[in-house]
C-alpha cells in the first residue's frame, strides 16, 4: 500500500470516477425531473435495461452506435409512456408502479436478449474520444478529455439541466406543477401533460443510461446488466435535493469512492474487500448527514392529481 | 373494501380459470424410450458460466445420443430463490423425469429431502460432494484449483509487467478455489510476480468487473483472469486496452476476444453425464461422487487457436496438467 | 334549513350506503379482474411470439398450484415471507413511509437469527425457537431504525437510506458467510460454499405437510397478522402512526410528533422483514445461504398493495400472490419458456392492478354520487374519502417528505 498516493493511482481514480459517473448522472438528472414535476418513478432500473438492451441489440445489428441511441431513446420514451399512463393518468399509487415497472422492464430486456441474442457478445460502439486541444493538457486532458461521447454528454446535461430547469418557462412550469399542482392548473397550466413530459424526458434519460453502460462503459448487454444502478441512481437524486448541480456532487461522490475501493484492492489494503465495496454506500449517507442544505422535496411529490381534490 | 375485492376479485379470476382448465395439458408423455432429463440452475443459461456449461454438456450429450427423440431436457434457470428450486426439483420428479439435475449447491437441503421420495429417479447435485448417504443420490464438483494452476502457470509466462490482476465476485466457492489454483500457479513460475485480486461482491455486477478489470489494467497488469458470469466485463476491457491477455474458467471463452483470450479452463460434464446415463441402465442410481478433474478429462484446457501461445509456454502448462494428473504436483483448493 | 337538508341528506346517504355496497363491490371487483386479465393476455401473446400454447401455459399454472397438495403448499411457503414484509410494509405505508429496505433487513434477520441459534446451539428448542426469532426481529429492527432515526433526525430521506442500507447488508452477509459463519464442512471439503452451517435441529420449525417445505413460519405469520391489525387500530401507537400518515399537520397539532412516529414505523417495518429472514432460514432452508432474500423484499410491497395494505386483507393477498409466483414457475417449466417472460407478465400485472385501482374508486364514486342526486351531490363529490376505503397513498397527506 506504500505506493498508494501516486499520481498513476490518483489519475486512475479520477478517470475511473469519470467514467463511472456517467450512467449515474443521465439517469438521476432524468429522474429529477419526473420528481420535480411530482412523480416517483422508481422504475429506473428497469428502463435502463430495456434501453441498454435496445441500444445493444440494434447497434450489433446495423453497425451503427448512433442509430443503437436512438433505439434507447426511444424504448425509454414508450417505457416512459407506460410510467405516465398508469401513474398520472390512472393515478396509480406510484411507488408500486414503479416497481411493476422494474419488474416488467428487467423481464422484458432478459427475454428479448435470450430470445434476439443468445449469448454474450460484444459491441464496438462508442469508444474514448481525444477532443483536439483539451484532450492534450497534460494530465487533465487523459483524464477529462479522453473520454468517450457519452461520457462528455452526460456531464453536459449538468449545466443543460439547469438551464431548464431554472432559467425556461418550462422549467417553471414543472416546477409549479411539482409544488403546488392545483395552483398552476388554475393558472392554466396542464399538470398532467408536464407530468407526461417530465416522466417521459426521465425515462429518455434513464434509456441513454442504459446505453451508455452497454454502448460505452462495457460494450455488451447481459441479463440484468445495470444490477440495481437504476434504485442508487434514485437515491442519489435525494442526495442532490433535486439539482442538477447536487446530483452531479452526488453522482460523483459516488462512484469516486468506488473507484477508490477498487484501486485499494488493487494495492493490496490490507482490508476484507466487502468493507471496501461498502464504503460508497456508506458514505454517501454520511455526506449527506454531513452536508448543511437540506432541500425540500416538491411538496406533491408521490400525489396524483385530480381537479378539485388536492 | 379495497382490501376485500382485490383478493375476492383474484379469487374469482382463478376459480373460473380452473374450471376452464379442464382441458389442460398434463405432463410430457415421451415414448418409452426417450431417456427424460431435467435440469435446475441458479443462473440463466446465457451466463458464459456456470449454468452455461452444464446446459451445453447436455446439448451435446443429447446430440450424440441422437437428439431430442433420444433424450429429451428441461430446465428451469435462474433459480436462485431455493424454495422455488425444490418445487421445479420435485416437479420434475413427479412428472417421471428419470434424471433430476440440480445444478447449484444451495439445492442440497432440497435434494436431501426430495430424494427419499422418488426412489426410481436419478437426482444428481453439485457443486459439492456429499451423496447424504442415498442411493439415487450423486454429487459432483469441479477440482476448479486444478485448471487455476495450470492458467497461473501460463500467466506468469507471459506476462511482461510482472503484473497479473484477477477480477473475482465474491471469494466463495469455485470462484476461490480457481483463484487459489492460479496464485499457486503463478507462484510456482515466479514468486515475485505482483498478483492483485480485486472482488466486486457480486456475480453479476458487470459494470464494476469492467471498473476492476480497467483499475487493474491501468495499475500495469497486463494478463487478467476471474471467475463468474460478470467476467464478460472484465474480457471487454481487455480487449479495449487492446493488449491484455485474459485466462478463462467455466467455459471456453475464447469467443469473446478471439486474440487476447489465451486459454480457458473448460468444466465438461459429458462423461459425467454419460456415466451416469450409462449406470442408469445397469440399475445403479446413485451413491457415487464425482470431481471433475484434469486426470478425468472432466476438466479441460481449452487452448485458443487464435492466439499464438510461444513454444514453452505451452510445454510448460503441458508439464503442469501432467504433473497434476500424476499427482507429482498437489494443488491446495 | 340547513338541518333539514343535512338529515335528507344522510337519510339519503345512508339508504344510498346500503344500496350501493353490492354494487361497489362489483365495480371495485372488475376493474382487478379486467386488469389481470389484460396482463395475462398480454403475456398470452408473448407466449404466442415464443412459440408456446398460451393455453396449455395458463392451465400449467392453475392446476399446478390448485391440483395438488405440493401446488399449494408452495404457494403458502411462499406466502409466509411475503405476509411477513408485508405487514411491515403496511405499517410504514400507514405512516407515510416508503420502505424500500426490506432486503436488507430480511438479510440483518437472516444473519441474527444463524448467528444466534449456532452460538446457542445447547439451549433446547422451546427456548432457542423463540429467541432466535426475537434476535432476527431484533437486527432487522435496527436495520430499519437506522434510516428511520436518520429521517427523523437528519431529514435523510428514507428512500436514498433504505437502498444503501440493502447494500450494505448485502456485503455484511457475504463478509460473514465466506468469513466466520461459513460451513466448517465446506471449508474442510474444499468447496468453500457460500453457506453457513447446517442450524441446530431444535431450531427448525416444524414442518406442517410431511414432504412439503410448509412449516410453523405460516401460522406465526398469520397470527402476527392479527396483532398487528390491532396494533393499528387498537393501540394508541397504532393510532399515532396512522395519524400521523393521515394528516401530520393535525397530528402535529395534537402534540404527535411526526418524525418519531415515522421512525418507529421504521423500525417495525425493518424488524417484520427480518421476521421473515430468521422465519425463512430456521423454517425452509435450515442454515443461511447466499440469496436467502429471494426478493421478498420487493415482492413483499406488491403482496401488501394486493391485499390493500390493511394486515388482515394481507393473508388472503400473500397467500394468492405466492400461489401466482409459484404457478409461474409451473408455466415456465409446463412450456420451457424463459423466465424472464414471467417477471415481464408479472410486472405488467402489477402495473395493471395497480392501474386500475384509480378506475374502480372513479367507477364507485360516480354511482355513488348518481345515488345520491340532488344538492347533496356535490358535496359528495367535494368529500374523498366517502363510504371508500382509505387504504395505502390515496389519501396520502400533505406532508413535505424531506
Amino acid at each position: 500500500m506504500n505506493d498508494f498516493f501516486t499520481a498513476t493511482v490518483v489519475i486512475g481514480i479520477i478517470t475511473s470516477a469519470v467514467r463511472l459517473a456517467t450512467p449515474y448522472l443521465y439517469a438521476s438528472i432524468g429522474e429529477a425531473f419526473a420528481q420535480t414535476s411530482g412523480v416517483l418513478n422508481l422504475g429506473v432500473d428497469g428502463i435502463m435495461l430495456v434501453g441498454a438492451f435496445s441500444g445493444f441489440y440494434v447497434t450489433l445489428e446495423t453497425g451503427n452506435p448512433w442509430l443503437g441511441l436512438l433505439a434507447a431513446v426511444l424504448s425509454g420514451l414508450l417505457m416512459g409512456l407506460l410510467m405516465s399512463i398508469i401513474s398520472v393518468t390512472l393515478k396509480a399509487e406510484q411507488g408500486i408502479s414503479g416497481i411493476g415497472l422494474y419488474m416488467f422492464g428487467l423481464g422484458l430486456s432478459s427475454l428479448l436478449f435470450k430470445v434476439l441474442v443468445g449469448s454474450v457478445k460484444t459491441v464496438s460502439a462508442f469508444s474514448p474520444v481525444r477532443l483536439p486541444l483539451l484532450g492534450n493538457i497534460p494530465i487533465l486532458g487523459n483524464i477529462f478529455f479522453n473520454q468517450s461521447l457519452l461520457v462528455y454528454g452526460a456531464f453536459l446535461l449538468v449545466p443543460l439541466a439547469w438551464w431548464v430547469m431554472d432559467k425556461t418557462t418550462l422549467g417553471m412550469k414543472i416546477k409549479a406543477v411539482g409544488q403546488n399542482p392545483a395552483a398552476a392548473d388554475s393558472l392554466g397550466v396542464n399538470v398532467n401533460a408536464v407530468r407526461y413530459f417530465s416522466v417521459c424526458l426521465g425515462a429518455v434519460l434513464a434509456g441513454i443510461a442504459g446505453a451508455s453502460l452497454s454502448l460505452s462503459l462495457v460494450n455488451l448487454f447481459q441479463e440484468n446488466l445495470t444490477a440495481g444502478l437504476g434504485f442508487i441512481a434514485v437515491a442519489l437524486v435525494y442526495f442532490g435535493g433535486w439539482r442538477p448541480l447536487g446530483i452531479l456532487g452526488g453522482a460523483l461522490l459516488f462512484s469516486t469512492v468506488n473507484s477508490l475501493q477498487l484501486w485499494m484492492q488493487v494495492k493490496e489494503a490490507n482490508v476484507d474487500p466487502e468493507i471496501l465495496i461498502m464504503l460508497p454506500y456508506i458514505l454517501t449517507i454520511v455526506a449527506l448527514i454531513v452536508a448543511s442544505n437540506r432541500a425540500r422535496s416538491p411538496a406533491a411529490l408521490n400525489k396524483p392529481f385530480e381537479r378539485g381534490e388536492n | 373494501m379495497k382490501k376485500a375485492h382485490t383478493t375476492f376479485v383474484l379469487a374469482m379470476v382463478l376459480l373460473a380459470a380452473m374450471l376452464l382448465s379442464a382441458c389442460g395439458g398434463g405432463g410430457a408423455g415421451g415414448d418409452g424410450e426417450t431417456l427424460r432429463v431435467a435440469v435446475v440452475m441458479p443462473s440463466s443459461i446465457t451466463d458464459m458460466a456456470f449454468s452455461q456449461s452444464m446446459y451445453n454438456a447436455l446439448i451435446a450429450v443429447q446430440t450424440e445420443m441422437g437428439g431430442e427423440s433420444a433424450m429429451e431436457i428441461k430446465y428451469s434457470e435462474n433459480m436462485f430463490n431455493v424454495p422455488d428450486a425444490a418445487a421445479a426439483i420435485r416437479d420434475y420428479a413427479d412428472q417421471g423425469f428419470d434424471i433430476v439435475i440440480a445444478h447449484g449447491s444451495q439445492y442440497g437441503s432440497s435434494v436431501q429431502e426430495i430424494a427419499p421420495d422418488f426412489p426410481e429417479t436419478t437426482f444428481a447435485w453439485g457443486t459439492d460432494v456429499n451423496t447424504f448417504g442415498m442411493a439415487n443420490v450423486y454429487a459432483y464438483t469441479a477440482a476448479a484449483e486444478q485448471g487455476g494452476y495450470v492458467n497461473g502457470v501460463m500467466a506468469a509466462m507471459l506476462t511482461t509487467s510482472k503484473q497479473i490482476g484477477v477480477t473475482g465476485p465474491v471469494e466463495v466457492g469455485d470462484a476461490k478455489t480457481y483463484i487459489d489454483g492460479f496464485t499457486q500457479g503463478v507462484a510456482s513460475v515466479d514468486p515475485n510476480i505482483q498478483l492483485s485480486k480485486t472482488w466486486t461482491g457480486s456475480f453479476s455486477d458487470v459494470a464494476l468487473m469492467t471498473e476492476a478489470a480497467k483499475t487493474h489494467i491501468a495499475s500495469g497488469a497486463d494478463v487478467l483472469t476471474g471467475s463468474s458470469q460478470s467476467v464478460v466485463g472484465s474480457i471487454g476491457a481487455a480487449k479495449e486496452a487492446g493488449n491484455v491477455l485474459w485466462f478463462g474458467t467455466q467455459q471456453d471463452q475464447a469467443a469473446l476476444a478471439t486474440n487476447l483470450v489465451v486459454a480457458s479452463q473448460v468444466y465438461d460434464w459429458t462423461k459425467m453425464l454419460k456415466e451416469i446415463i450409462a449406470s442408469r441402465k445397469d440399475g445403479k442410481l446413485g451413491g457415487e461422487q464425482y470431481t471433475l478433474q484434469l486426470a478425468n478429462d472432466g476438466l479441460k484446457i481449452a487452448f485458443n487457436s487464435g492466439y499464438s501461445l510461444p513454444a514453452e509456454v505451452k510445454a510448460a502448462a503441458d508439464a503442469a496438467i501432467e504433473g497434476i494428473k500424476s499427482g507429482s504436483i498437489t494443488v491446495q483448493p | 334549513m340547513q338541518s333539514n337538508v343535512n338529515a335528507s341528506a344522510s337519510s339519503k346517504i345512508r339508504k344510498a350506503r346500503i344500496t350501493i355496497d353490492w354494487k361497489s363491490i362489483g365495480f371495485n371487483s372488475v376493474m382487478p379482474i379486467l386488469a389481470v386479465l389484460l396482463a395475462l393476455l398480454a403475456g398470452a401473446v408473448m407466449l404466442l411470439l415464443l412459440g408456446a400454447n398460451p393455453l396449455e401455459a395458463y392451465a400449467a399454472m392453475i392446476t399446478g398450484v390448485f391440483g395438488s397438495v405440493s401446488g399449494l403448499t408452495q404457494a403458502l411457503v411462499k406466502a409466509t415471507p411475503l405476509l411477513l414484509v408485508g405487514l411491515g410494509i403496511c405499517i410504514a405505508f400507514r405512516a407515510s413511509v416508503i420502505n424500500i429496505g426490506g432486503e436488507g433487513q430480511i438479510i440483518l434477520g437472516a444473519l441474527a437469527g444463524t448467528w444466534f441459534s449456532l452460538e446457542f446451539d445447547s439451549w433446547p428448542g422451546w427456548l432457542l425457537i423463540p429467541t432466535t426469532i426475537i434476535a432476527g426481529f431484533l437486527a432487522g429492527g435496527i436495520w430499519g431504525f437506522i434510516p428511520g432515526i436518520l429521517k427523523a433526525r437528519f431529514q435523510v430521506n428514507e428512500i436514498l437510506s433504505t437502498v444503501m442500507m440493502n447494500a450494505i447488508a448485502l456485503q455484511l452477509m457475504n463478509l460473514l458467510l465466506r468469513g466466520p459463519l461459513i460451513d466448517p464442512a465446506g471449508v474442510t471439503a474444499g468447496t468453500y460454499l457460500a453457506q453457513s452451517e447446517r442450524l441446530p435441529e431444535q431450531v427448525w420449525l416444524s414442518r406442517l405437510v410431511p414432504q412439503t417445505l410448509l412449516h410453523t413460519g405460516l401460522i406465526i405469520a398469520i397470527l402476527l397478522a392479527f396483532v398487528v391489525y390491532i396494533f393499528l387500530w387498537r393501540t394508541t401507537l397504532g393510532y399515532r402512526i396512522r395519524a400521523v400518515g393521515l394528516n401530520p399537520d393535525a397530528s402535529r397539532y395534537a402534540g404527535i410528533s411526526v418524525p418519531l412516529n415515522q421512525a418507529l414505523s421504521l423500525t417495525l417495518a425493518g424488524g417484520f422483514a427480518g421476521l421473515a429472514g430468521v422465519i425463512e432460514v430456521i423454517g425452509v432452508q435450515h442454515r443461511l445461504l447466499e440469496g436467502i432474500t429471494s426478493g421478498y423484499g420487493f415482492s413483499g410491497i406488491v403482496a401488501a398493495l394486493f391485499g390493500g395494505l390493511h394486515p388482515l386483507g394481507l393473508i388472503p393477498a400473500s397467500v394468492l400472490f405466492g400461489g401466482l409466483l409459484v404457478g409461474a414457475d409451473k408455466m415456465q417449466r409446463a412450456v420451457q419458456v424463459p423466465s424472464a417472460l414471467i417477471t415481464a407478465i408479472l410486472g405488467l400485472v402489477v402495473l395493471f392492478v395497480v392501474g386500475s385501482a384509480y378506475l374502480s374508486r372513479r367507477w364507485a364514486a360516480r354511482r355513488l354520487i348518481a345515488a345520491t342526486k340532488g344538492d347533496s351531490g356535490a358535496r359528495l363529490e367535494a368529500a374523498p374519502g366517502m363510504g371508500m376505503e382509505v387504504a395505502g397513498g390515496e389519501a396520502t397527506p400533505e406532508e413535505a417528505n424531506p
